[in-house]
């Protein structure tokens, strides 16, 4: 299969970027100021992510579709405001997770953003479930893109009057050029920012403007490296349909209304582990030394028993030394256990540790 | 001095009496990316021709970095240790690895000079 590009991809070789296949996609991994001075750029000033990869499904309909929609996610949609998002998940009966994705009411409907590698299979599990009752798309006339940062509230408001005023996890539609946007001040980074559903034609020149006003393009490396530090899951990595929103630590997504009714794919699960509690858990792990502990890294407790997994590890530049997130046995999970972490054949000590790892300080001026 | 030699794993040598200085080429940090970690082989400990003498890592990988020469670990750079993205800054000059006191020196003669390995790095490369 040829690897698919963005609208974006001319611009990404315009600013020699390196490129890399991700879920079918020819992506930037980095640019010529490397994944470290990205990730700074992006806490310090606003960068700008190409994520057209990822699915943009529109699903029109009612109040039939509210009530088909709750069937399969475990949120309180009916009281879902116009232009709000939620954080949720497409499971299976075993609550294992298919995708966690994005939610927002629309007029007539709603817009979930899907995983890239997980879109096509999600687009068949949510039709199948629908029976054809509804107009569902999976987008391919939009670009996605995200700017994310400090600076990206006052950046955006330059292009797109009024993105300034809204909340954050809800959205509303813009116009650039004449043309519809649809913006959600969202984000996967920890920082603040947004995320713009364009028009692929439009793409390149809305970009470009942003670039004008001072942000810059940053690559999947460092959106890895950001998305850790703010404690924030990889699917494939932390997510897989093996594994729970709860054994996730996710269970603050779920509605708890939704949890009482339990009348949605997998409930029974979720009821169950949230009462019973779960064998293994998702947790922060902070290496003591340099040494960095990456993705299927042994996890050990203190008398040498194997207690879990590294789901994700790396070097976080914010926080200047090693991060990690991984699943281990639930009596190990609790803040500063002390664990060991089996890198080249040594065990190196590190400690659970509380999420995120890096957290924003809103105060003005506090991050200079 | 000598003249500066270069292996086919992007490491480049000098040779001063019988202590060889070894890091990583310019060429190869820039595949690697901001080097975020370094791992350093045990002063004391002896290393053979080819084998690997520590580790380097970006953020996104880990490598291995391996000793164009054998011998007996005499010192160790520190400093990279403790700030690894001194290899990025200048991975020929202050961000050495190690010396070694080499065994036979003759193990220099198979190594490239610069324009050989300048040569090689591109075709690699490509």
């Amino acid at each position: 299969m040829e690897t698919k590009k963005t609208s974006l991809y001319q611009l990404h070789q315009k600013n020699s970027a390196k490129f890399v296949e991700f879920a079918g996609y020819q992506m930037p991994i980095q640019y010529s100021d490397g994944i470290v001075e990205e990730h700074k750029f992006t806490r310090n000033h606003a960068g700008i992510f190409d994520v057209s990869h990822m699915g943009q499904l529109f699903i029109y309909g009612g109040d039939d579709l509210v009530k088909d929609l709750e069937k399969i996610f475990p949120l309180d949609l009916k009281n879902l405001a116009i232009n709000h998002s939620k954080y949720s998940f497409l499971m299976n009966d075993e609550a294992g997770i298919y995708d966690d994705l994005i939610i927002t009411k629309i007029e007539k409907g709603f817009l979930i953003i899907l995983n890239a590698a997980c879109k096509d299979n999600d687009f068949k599990i949510i039709s199948e479930l629908l029976k054809d009752k509804y107009q569902i798309d999976l987008d391919k006339k939009r670009s996605l893109i995200a700017l994310q940062g400090p600076k990206s509230a006052e950046i955006l408001n330059y292009i797109i009057k009024g993105v300034i005023d809204l909340d954050f996890m809800s959205g509303g539609l813009f116009k650039f050029q004449e043309q519809d946007i649809y913006v959600t001040r969202s984000g996967y980074t920890g920082e603040d920012g947004f995320e713009i559903s364009i028009v692929n034609e439009l793409a390149e020149n809305f970009t470009e403007k942003l670039i004008d006003k001072g942000a810059k393009l940053i690559g999947l490396g460092a959106r890895d490296t950001l998305r850790l530090e703010a404690g924030l899951c990889l699917y494939g990595h932390e997510l897989d349909k093996n594994k729970t929103p709860v054994e996730a630590n996710l269970k603050w997504a779920i509605s708890k209304e939704r949890i009482s009714q339990g009348n949605f794919i997998g409930s029974q699960i979720i009821t169950k582990q949230l009462s019973d509690g779960v064998n293994k858990i998702r947790v922060g792990i902070k290496p003591e030394g340099r040494v960095i502990a990456r993705e299927k890294t042994k996890i050990f407790n203190q008398s040498d028993i194997y207690i879990g997994e590294i789901t994700s590890g790396t070097f976080g530049p914010s926080v200047n030394g090693p991060v990690a997130m991984g699943y281990v046995e639930n009596e190990f999970s609790k803040k500063n256990t002390k664990v060991f972490l089996e890198v080249r054949g040594k065990k190196h000590p590190a400690n659970i540790c509380g999420l995120p790892f890096y957290k924003k300080s809103y105060v003005k001026g506090a991050n200079k | 001095m000598s003249e500066v030699k270069y292996s086919k794993e992007h490491e480049w040598i000098t040779l001063e009496g019988d202590v060889a200085t070894i890091g990583i080429t310019k060429h190869a940090t820039e595949m690697l990316g901001d080097i975020v970690f370094a791992e350093l082989p045990e002063k004391g400990s002896n290393v053979e021709k080819d084998g690997t003498a520590g580790v380097v890592e970006s953020t996104k990988a880990a490598s291995d970095v391996y000793t164009p020469v054998s011998g007996e670990v005499v010192d160790t750079n520190q400093a990279i240790v403790d700030d690894p993205s001194k290899i990025n800054e200048d991975p020929e000059g202050s961000a050495w690895f190690f010396k070694l006191k080499m065994k036979d020196q003759s193990e220099m003669n198979s190594l490239m000079n610069r324009e050989e390995y300048d040569k090689f790095a591109k075709e690699s490369a490509s």
